[in-house]
């Protein structure tokens, strides 16, 4: 029994058939949990009032963003290497979801901005790779939509994603040289006692745990569409063949 | 692989002025600026560095299509694939020509043009330098890119979706450098990340290139 069986589509679909349930109920039940004990039950900030609020769907959809394009990366890597076509759909899967944690990230931010640095934007290093992060996920999605054989696709979109990852570091480096910011440092940290406050900490880390599970349901959704959607081309395929 | 270079060198130039048109686009954007930020010469020896940076880099982008499409139409790319030369040094060469035709005249360029854009006198030759050491980096990448979309037919608008948000380390090193030899800092240190950057993308680019390429033939 090892991890690479599931790289089986069948038994992929089989496996992930009976999770999908699990998982979008354990999301739904944390989401709701997380987000409704955070907005409703939590006290307000003595200087940000309701606003801190925001930090419920800002720093989950944030952590997601880029978790979602490390496991791109990882999945990139093991279809290059192993060719499983599974892994290289459950990247193309992820990346709008990615895409638009990004966005959710970059939305709230804005809003969460606007009362505290009294503006909506500005050129603080954290939004910058942020928004540079986004655009990233553009060229990968408008990548794997312009190229029709999806095998040249999978395997250039790999590539691209590998090369991204690596100057997308580089650019939340030189950023970092290049403007000073105003967003504070990490709210969550293992080691420090620096983050937030306990009664903002504890639906914190729910919500993060809701969209976590939130992010893998619908990754296993989407990929089980794109094999049924394989299967279907396939299918059609063999028939204008007989 | 000279002889490699040599031929796209010639391509370069002798097909309809391919070659000088980057330049002429340099120029106009240049030209533009004031027009759209006023003339005040304050406000232009300030934001000098970043245009003509922002500027090459756009121009780096008009030829990029140009590096494979022409060879992967008539079918001398499979030929270079087959050829006993790997398929990384063509990737490669590819570059030192896209380089030799673009960031080598653009870095000549700029500091003239740094003139109409009334840059400090300090700022010329960390422009200069800062040009000369990154425009192999936008090469390369953009021969990276070119070669992920080689066989798209309307990949131009994709290339530059794809490409510049790699562009951004360079140009932020590189704007960077510009602006603390004007300011009369230090600029010695973006300018070593900048060669960094370059260095790093020679060693690893090529490899990608050939890879891509390679999928993109099969």
């Amino acid at each position: 029994m090892s991890i690479w069986e599931y790289a089986n589509p069948k038994r992929f679909m089989q496996t992930s058939g009976v999770l999908l349930p699990w998982v979008g109920w354990a999301a739904a039940i944390c989401l709701v949990v997380g987000l409704g004990w955070g907005f409703f039950l939590t006290p307000e900030d003595y200087k940000q009032g309701s606003t801190v609020k925001i930090i419920y769907v800002h720093v989950p959809a944030a952590l997601m963003a880029i978790n979602a394009w490390f496991m791109m990366l990882v999945t990139s890597l093991i279809w290059i290497v192993r060719r499983h076509h599974v892994s290289a759909l459950a990247a193309k899967a992820a990346a709008p979801v990615g895409a638009t944690f990004t966005l959710v990230a970059l939305i709230t931010g804005a809003v969460w901005g606007q009362p505290m640095w009294g503006t909506w934007w500005a050129w603080d290093p954290r939004l910058t790779s942020f928004l540079i992060l986004f655009l990233f996920y553009l060229g990968y999605i408008a990548l794997w939509e312009a190229i029709e054989n999806p095998d040249t696709a999978a395997d250039l979109t790999s590539i691209l994603c590998l090369v991204g990852s690596v100057f997308a570091v580089l650019s939340r480096y030189a950023v970092l040289f290049w403007n000073q910011g105003l967003h504070q440092g990490a709210s969550l940290s293992m080691d420090r006692q620096e983050h937030v406050a306990d009664v903002f900490y504890q639906p914190l880390l729910i919500s993060i745990a809701g969209f976590v599970l939130l992010f893998v349901a619908l990754v296993l959704l989407r990929t089980r569409t794109e094999i049924r959607r394989r299967r279907m081309t396939a299918l059609l395929a063999r028939e204008r063949l007989a | 692989m000279i002889a490699l270079l040599r031929r796209d060198l010639a391509l370069a130039v002798r097909s309809g002025g391919g070659f000088l048109l980057g330049l002429a686009f340099f120029l106009i954007l240049t030209v533009l600026v004031p027009f759209g930020v006023g003339p005040e010469g304050g406000i232009l020896s300030r934001i000098a560095g970043g245009i003509l940076w922002v500027g090459a880099l756009l121009s780096c982008l008009l030829s990029l299509d140009r590096i494979f499409q022409l060879d992967y139409e008539d079918g001398s790319l499979e030929l270079l694939a087959t050829a006993p030369l790997p398929l990384e040094a063509v990737a490669a060469v590819k570059a030192v020509a896209h380089w030799l035709t673009t960031g080598l005249p653009l870095s000549l360029a700029a500091p003239l043009l740094g003139l109409l854009l009334n840059i400090d006198a300090a700022a010329e030759p960390w422009l200069f330098a800062s040009l000369l050491a990154g425009t192999p980096t936008l090469s390369l990448l953009g021969t990276f890119g070119a070669a992920l979309t080689v066989g798209l037919r309307r990949g131009g608008l994709l290339l530059s979706l794809l490409v510049l948000p790699l562009y951004v380390p360079t140009l932020i090193f590189g704007a960077e450098a510009v602006h603390r030899g004007a300011a009369g800092l230090d600029a010695a240190t973006p300018l070593l990340l900048v060669v960094g950057i370059t260095l790093f993308s020679v060693a690893i680019l090529p490899f990608a290139t050939a890879m891509a390429l390679r999928m993109n033939l099969r």
